[in-house]
Parts: structure tokens; sequence; C-alpha cells
């Protein structure tokens, strides 16, 4: 039992504190000054970010505890953390242009954002079921909002709507199964669940059912199969710079507390989670492959391709090894990199002030936009998997973890199934390169989009050449949190 | 008859069966949707709870407070939706939310 102090120690939280404190200042600015203060709170929004950041990086990362043992930091922790806090920042920068065209400039979306920011934080710190729940549902209800939050359009509301009902339903059944699970163990501390859970033995039912349940749930959150239906409505309905946001932080986070939730209370029952894993990333991975191909809005088919990426991720945790935890976070890693890039280039696809979002208004973007193109190719062929990409490495080392991990099955599905997913991102290079153009894109693209859009194409192309810091870095997080 | 912990798990199993029904066979109206959501959360806590007095253990208590506090959050975040939902659509019937096919 540790020990119970009158204020906790809040030292290991700062940048928690410092993003609940900053949110609920920006609010406060927001309401006085109206929505001509918008573009300030969203840079306030963004350094309060790196700040966070700059905290999380200096802060402790050995393996403290506060909150009477709910919040734990370790290397893993920082490490999502940052790339929690990179994929939120990098999404907000790119949604000023469109928040200022779509006139929707209110000073919420910076504030609601943090808040979910803040969520995330929160999901890979946590160290006991309720902090896990309170870190969900407080990133889950931003999200909501956020979704809806183009309020005279039919189809953002329509979306958050989905995603409301969607979401609601998989907490419950989360919480259903850490009441199970609480109710079997009596402990909802994972460092308590995972003393109960690793003396071996007979595995009581009710336990099997409430940890089917928790996973439920989780794999509703990174929209895994069986569990994906609300991805590609979402996707396609949320406003652009919502859904680029979708695609990056929140999957890192869930993914992210998806690991943390097998390995460390439940690291003991692998042989009782592994097959479901195996089946949900198999069935992950081959519907994205396959349901993609008939889609023809960039934003759904965005959607089934981050499906067969959580697929592919889950890989590396049905592997159950620290090389599969590495592979994992490095996939993560470089995902976030590619889906960054990739909606900095669906975000510049405007005609005469309105969006397009068919796969088809791509058409001879090679001509029109050489270096966008360019880019674009770059992140496609990267998503596809085709080497010396950053794409590539990244299925290479949670394919190589399910080998020595002795899941041939899973591995040789794998690499068929990106395969077949190769062959729609091909369709888009096809369609930028050899189709004769449809009309040419406004002009100009914003200077932060050209900063990102560089960037991120870079490391994708130059990975292959310096990628030692990176997995010197996702075995060390890796490392904490198999023990 | 003494009301044992099974007798509470098998309420709180029904009530949350029924609230997954709720959701997925309902027809009519996105209200519903909100009462079953609702439902399934008031079935954990009656697991919770019961859990909590059959362990003897405060733990379970602590946490059926934390899901009351989140499931009025959520049930506000809910309502706000469906209003700006209605005033685009006119209308919270189930079929008609089918803007785009999933």
């Amino acid at each position: 039992m540790p020990t119970v102090h009158a204020v906790p120690d809040l030292a290991p939280a700062l940048p928690e504190v410092i993003l609940a404190v900053v949110a609920m200042a920006l609010l406060m600015l927001g309401v006085f000054r109206g929505d001509g203060s918008t573009r300030t709170v969203s840079w306030l929004a963004v350094a309060a970010m790196a700040v966070a950041g700059f905290f999380v990086i200096t802060g402790p990362s050995d393996g403290v505890v506060t909150f009477s043992g709910m919040f734990v930091v370790d290397r893993f922790a920082v490490f999502m953390k940052v790339l929690v806090l990179i994929g939120s920042a990098l999404a907000l920068v790119m949604s000023f242009g469109y928040l200022r065209d779509e006139g929707m400039e209110r000073f919420e979306f910076p504030v609601l954002l943090v808040l979910a920011t803040l969520g995330m934080l929160m999901m890979v710190s946590a160290n006991d079921l309720m902090a896990l729940y309170l870190g969900l549902e407080l990133q889950s209800l931003a999200l909501y909002v956020v979704a809806a939050f183009k309020r005279e359009s039919l189809r953002s509301t329509e979306a958050g709507l989905k995603y409301f009902v969607l979401g609601a339903l998989s907490s419950g059944m989360l919480l259903y199964g850490c009441s199970l699970i609480y109710g079997i163990t009596g402990a909802t501390d994972f460092a308590a669940l995972s003393a109960a859970l690793s003396g071996g033995g007979e595995v009581p039912i009710g336990l099997v059912i409430g940890l089917v349940f928790l996973v439920s749930g989780l794999a509703f959150k990174v929209s895994a199969v069986p569990f994906h239906m609300w991805t590609p409505d979402v996707y396609e309905g949320a406003p652009t710079p919502v859904t680029a946001f979708f695609a990056v932080a929140p999957k890192i986070a869930a993914v992210a507390l998806f690991l943390r939730v097998m390995m460390s209370p439940f690291g003991g029952l692998v042989s009782q989670w592994q097959q479901i894993i195996v089946v949900v990333s198999i069935a992950s991975m081959v519907l994205g492959a396959f349901a993609a191909i008939r889609q023809d809005n960039i934003k759904r088919l965005m959607a089934y391709s981050s499906i067969g990426h959580v697929g592919y991720a889950l890989v590396g945790l049905a592997a159950g090894t620290a090389e599969g935890m590495r592979g994992t976070i490095l996939y993560m890693t470089i995902y976030l990199v590619m889906n960054v890039g990739t909606f900095a280039v669906i975000l510049n696809m405007k005609r005469a002030g309105a969006m397009v979002e068919g796969i088809h208004d791509l058409a001879g973007l090679a001509r029109s936009r050489p270096l966008m193109a360019l880019a674009m190719g770059i992140f496609m062929f990267s998503l596809a998997g085709i080497p010396p990409l950053a794409g590539f490495f990244a299925k290479l080392y949670v394919f190589l973890a399910a080998v020595n991990a002795e899941l041939y099955a899973l591995a040789v599905i794998g690499v068929l199934a990106s395969v077949v997913g190769a062959f729609y991102y091909l369709r888009i290079i096809r369609i930028m390169y050899f189709d004769a153009p449809s009309e040419v894109f406004d002009a100009p693209v914003a200077s932060e989009m050209r900063v990102i859009l560089a960037a991120a194409a870079v490391f994708t192309l130059f990975f292959f050449a310096y990628p030692a810091p990176f997995l010197a870095g996702a075995e060390a997080a890796a490392l904490a949190l198999v023990r | 008859m003494e009301v044992a912990l099974g007798h509470y798990l098998t309420v709180a199993a029904i009530l949350f069966t029924l609230g997954i029904f709720g959701i997925f066979l309902n027809r009519k109206n996105v209200i519903v949707i909100l009462m079953s959501i609702e439902l399934m959360l008031l079935a954990v806590n009656i697991n919770l709870v019961a859990f909590s007095t059959h362990l003897g253990d405060l733990t379970g208590q602590v946490f059926a407070m934390f899901v009351l506090t989140v499931a009025a959050a959520e049930a506000a975040i809910g309502l706000a939706i469906l209003v700006v939902y209605f005033r685009n659509r006119g209308t919270i019937a189930v079929e008609a939310v089918n803007m785009m096919k999933g």
C-alpha cells in the first residue's frame, strides 16, 4: 500500500498540470477577448504544448509513480508523450488556414485540442484502471466536440453524433471489463494487478471475460477490426484538420494505452490475450487493404489506411516481447510523420476557396505542383512500405518481431496485406503523375504548411540513413514496459 | 432468500445487455440511444458497488463516483451534439443518420 500524502508529488505530472492550467487560462482569455483572439489563443496553445514537451523530456523518466501509484512516468511514457505532443501541435498549426477560410475561427478549437492532449498524456501515464478511464474520457469528450465543430455542416455534426454514440458504447464496454477485473482481483492499481496475476495457475473465467471487454473497448479506440465501423464516417465527416488530428495524436495515445495495459497489468496472461490480438491484427490488416481499394474520397481512404496501419502496429503487440514493443513504438513514430505529411497535402487540396476531397482531384498534380506531388508520392510509397522509405522499416521491425516470436502466419498475412495495400497507394501516384491534369489547386501554400511538408518528406526519405536515435529511443521505451 | 453478490451481478449483466441492445436494435430515436448509454454505465456502477461491498474495499465505490461524474458530462455533450445535429437535419430519427455510408 503506497503512503497517502495530503498533497501528492506534482513534479512528475508537471506537463499535465501545465496543460490543464493553460487550457483554463486560454478559455478565460477567449471568453473575455472574443473570437478575434483565436489566432493568439492558438499560438499560445502550441507554445503550451511545446513547453509541456520540454518538461516531458527534461522531467523524470525512471518509473516514478505519484498520486498514490495512479500515475507513472517511465521511458515509455516520455517517448509516447513526445509523439502525442508533436502530433497535436502540428495538427493545430495545420488547422490555422482551414479555420480562417471556412469561417470557423472560434477560440474553443485550440482549447479543446489542449484538453484532448491533456487526456492523452494522462492515458499514456495511467497506472490504474481509474486513471485510465478518466484520461480516456477527457480525451474522448473533447474529441466528440471537435468532430462536430463545423456546426452548420450536416456531415460534421453527423460525424460527431456517430463518434459520440460508438465512443460511449466502447467506454461502457471498457468500464464493464474494468469492473469485472476489479471484482475478481480486488485491485485497480496496475502494479497490484500485475502482482495478483503473475502467480500462474488457473485463470478465473470472470477475469478472462473482463479482459475481453477491456480489449474490445481499447480496440474501439484504436479503430481495429471488428470495432472500426465509426472510423470511415468520422474521418470523412469531420473537418479536415480535425481528421488530421484524429489520424495521429489520439491513435498514438490509444496504442500506447493498449501496450501499457496489455504488458503491465496483464503481462502475465500473454497466453490468454495473444490469440485475440493476432486475430484483431490480421482482420485489421486485411480489411484495411481491401476496403480502401474502392474508396474515391481521400479522407475515407486515409481512414481505411489507418485501420490497416493499426493492424500492422498490433503485430508487434501480438508478439508480446520487448522486440515487438520496440517495433510497435517505432511504427507509431513513423506513422505519425507519414500521416502529418499526407494530411498537409490533403489540407491544400482546395479550388476556388473550397476544399475538394476526391482522389481524382489530384490528377496531374505532378505538372501543376511538382514539389507537392513529389512529397505526396514519397508519403504514399512510404505508407505502402516500399524500401528504402521510413514506412518499410516500420513494417520490417514489427514483422521481424512476429517471426522471432514464431507467429509465422501473422507475418506472412501481414506481408501479403501490405502488397494488396500497395495497390491503392500506387493508384494515387498514378493519378498524380499520369492522368490528364484537372484544374490547378489554389495558391499559395501557407509557409507553415511548406515547412511541415518538407520536414515530413525529408524524415520519410532519409530515415534509413540515420535510424539509430529512433531505434534506441524505442528500445529504451520498450524495455521500460517489459519488466 | 438472501441477496448475494451473484444476484447483483446478474441484474447488472441484464441491464448492461439491455443497454447494448438498446443502441443496436433501436430504430426510432437518438434520445433512446443516450438513455441506453446511461443504462450501461449504471450497470457498471452496480457491479462496482456490489464488488466493493463484497470485497470490503472502498476503491470500487470511489470508481463508481468517478463514473457517475463522467456519465453526467457525457450526457451533456451528447445532448449538445444532438441539438446541433437536429438543427441541420430537422429530425433525430436513427434511420435519418445516413449521410455517410459506413
